[in-house]
């Protein structure tokens, strides 16, 4: 056998099989999601039908359902203004929060990371009940406000844990070369750290946002009129009507829902290189 | 240029005390070498004189001015540290102009300074790349230029020289002597390596402990030790170490090392007389030991010892050899005749010789 045929078995059963079921697993569902879309609902109730294949044309019905008949449009503005802000002022925070906590010596440092750790293993499911009681006092009751406002309070914890993570593997030296050669701390942070954390600080956007445009029992509990909804409610609210299920328009709000993040992430990917520190130190 | 003073100068973590009250003045345009074990304060100090570390207690002056409480950009220094610390997303020449730039130097004014270090260092075609692409030795050439372009009043280096192959070290070595002929600057230099202090200071400053040991010009902490830890560190292969007992016999002083004595010189009796009957530890350098007598007028002792192992080096042989209880190593000449596991006398330098108290590790001759 040639050493070049030997080669490419050779990485064949090492490295591309091995990633089928990892591929199969992970594309599945959406791929499921992609052909309920586009069926007909005469083949779709058809309990002899294929469910996995589309056999008797496809059809957009479902599509000019979701787009016709419900504010579809609207709770995707809706997502998407909640989780560009709840990540932009998370991400904010985060950072501050963080760069402090792997930095400044100060007293209880290491057990307030241990704390924010902590607090992000709070489930949502308990947490949604005072929250409700406090988005009420502060009358932000039934507006995409109250969830850009409470977002962050899962978002914060788990960037700042994610960024505390980061902000360590940058070697301090460099932040106090910068402050022997003029800059305050702050001008530091600014100008060397965090152009060397852009890796990090991608990782947890990609994160925050989806984790933002994915939330549901917030946005299901504190919004109630159908205008103020998200994506991941709004679809479920209007779709599921009693014990009626709208497979097909279902299906298709969730492939349209989906393509906002594949974008986001496509856009971020970019940055999200790795070995960014890489020279700065020996 | 500026002079650095440091008085009563404290640094203490937690409970640990890392620099115990040091006092030192560093004249305008010296070359000063911390040098001492991991640990000894030596990196702690250097910190405290860039700002980097707040003083618990004492005081820091830079020319005339307490800088205890300036913060490291407005003291007007700059640093070369131990593993480089290059802003690893900016090109080499961004590297150097970042200071400047901070201080709104400008345009051409920095490219001039920029382009003058680089020749000096001979990095000029290395400005575009980033740090990433360079190699160990380059990318320290990048970190001292960052600091030359500043022109700053005080260079402090923490161990810059300590991730590069030994060949680039040397030659790194001269190239800062010769830097620091060139720029005329104060520079501190913060080693564990006591050969880069031999070789680079105008004066060595010797730490343990948190505690300065000794300062002095390079030959006179080597030929004259205040104690027996500056005796041990400075000198490579060490100073040989003999704990034993001084006595007296007629008018002659000799220290009883067990199995063997060695007579002290007489002219050496008034000196050492007061310690008579007290434990103490001879020291001899390697060098200072030979395997030949010789026929100046230097009082030499004979000793009969057995060789252990032996080194050849080119230029000198190092032998391992023991007497008594005591194990010692000697430099001697290429063409010597040691082997080892034979028996050989070898003969001690009495005019080069050191004794310590042996409790305190105090030289006394300098009492």
């Amino acid at each position: 056998m040639k050493t070049r045929t030997r080669k490419f078995l050779g990485q064949l059963f090492t490295l591309h099989i091995p990633l089928v079921p990892f591929i199969l697993f992970s594309l599945f569902p959406f791929y499921f999601m992609v052909v309920t879309s586009f069926k007909s609902d005469g083949e779709l109730y058809d309990l002899k039908a294929i469910p996995f294949l589309i056999q008797r044309g496809a059809t957009l019905e479902h599509y000019q359902l979701l787009l016709g008949n419900t504010p579809f449009l609207t709770w995707l503005f809706n997502s998407v203004l909640v989780s560009v802000l709840a990540t932009g002022i998370s991400i904010v925070i985060a950072i501050l929060a963080a760069y402090s906590l792997a930095r400044l010596r100060f007293r209880g440092a290491p057990s307030f990371g241990t704390a924010v750790f902590i607090t992000y293993l709070v489930p949502t499911t308990l947490l949604f009940l005072p929250l409700a009681q406090v988005v009420n006092r502060l009358g932000l009751a039934d507006s995409v406000w109250a969830l850009i406002l409470t977002y962050p309070t899962f978002l914060v914890p788990f960037c700042t844990w994610l960024l505390l993570g980061y902000f360590r593997t940058i070697p301090q030296e460099i932040e106090e070369c910068a402050m022997v050669d003029g800059c305050t701390r702050f001008q530091a942070l600014i100008r060397i750290v965090l152009p060397v954390a852009i890796p990090g600080i991608v990782c947890a956007v990609l994160f925050a946002f989806t984790i933002s445009w994915n939330e549901f029992i917030y946005a299901l509990t504190f919004i109630s009129s159908t205008a103020q909804k998200t994506t991941t409610v709004g679809v479920t609210a209007e779709l599921i009507r009693g014990d009626i299920f709208y497979w097909g328009s279902l299906m298709a709000g969730a492939v349209l829902g989906s393509i906002p993040i594949v974008l986001v992430y496509v856009v971020f990917m970019d940055y999200y290189v790795s070995g960014l520190t890489q020279g700065a130190i020996k | 240029m500026a002079s650095v003073t440091l008085q009563e100068l404290s640094k203490r973590f937690d409970k640990v005390t890392a620099v115990n009250q040091i006092n030192l003045e560093i004249p305008d345009k010296e070359f000063v070498v911390f040098v001492g074990p991991s640990g000894c304060g030596k990196t702690t100090t250097l910190r405290m004189i860039a700002g980097l570390e707040d003083a618990s207690d004492g005081t820091i002056l830079i020319g005339e001015r307490i800088v205890n409480d300036v913060p490291p950009k407005d003291r007007n220094i700059a640093m070369v540290f131990q593993n480089y610390a290059l802003y690893p997303h900016m090109d080499v020449y961004k590297n150097m102009a970042f200071g400047l730039k901070l201080r709104r130097t400008p345009r051409p004014e920095i490219e001039r300074r920029v382009r003058e270090a680089a020749r000096i260092l001979g990095i000029e075609e290395l400005l575009d790349r980033k740090p990433r692409q360079l190699s160990g030795g380059q990318r320290q050439r990048v970190a001292v230029g960052r600091a030359i372009v500043r022109q700053p009043e005080v260079f402090l280096f923490d161990e810059p020289l300590s991730n590069l192959d030994a060949k680039l070290r040397v030659q790194m070595r001269s190239e800062l002597i010769k830097l620091h002929y060139q720029l005329e600057a104060t520079m501190i230099y913060v080693t564990h390596d006591q050969v880069e202090a031999m070789t680079m200071a105008n004066r060595i400053v010797i730490m343990n402990y948190g505690e300065i040991q000794q300062v002095g010009a390079p030959m006179e902490v080597y030929d004259h030790p205040v104690n027996m830890f500056v005796a041990g560190f400075i000198g490579s292969p060490a100073m040989n170490f003999f704990p034993g007992q001084l006595t007296a016999q007629n008018s002659d002083l000799f220290v009883d090392l067990g199995k063997f004595a060695v007579k002290l010189p007489k002219s050496q009796t008034n000196l050492f007389g007061s310690h008579v009957n007290r434990k103490v530890v001879f020291g001899i350098r390697p060098e200072n030991i030979s395997d030949r007598q010789e026929s100046g007028e230097h009082q030499q002792e004979r000793v009969p010892a057995k060789v252990n192992v032996v080194e050849p080096l080119g230029s000198e042989v190092i032998v391992e050899l023991s007497a008594g209880d005591h194990i010692f190593v000697g430099r001697l000449d290429p063409t010597t005749t040691a082997r080892p596991m034979n028996e050989m006398a070898v003969y001690f330098d009495m005019s080069r010789f050191h004794l310590f108290d042996a409790d305190t590790g105090v030289n006394l001759a300098h009492r």
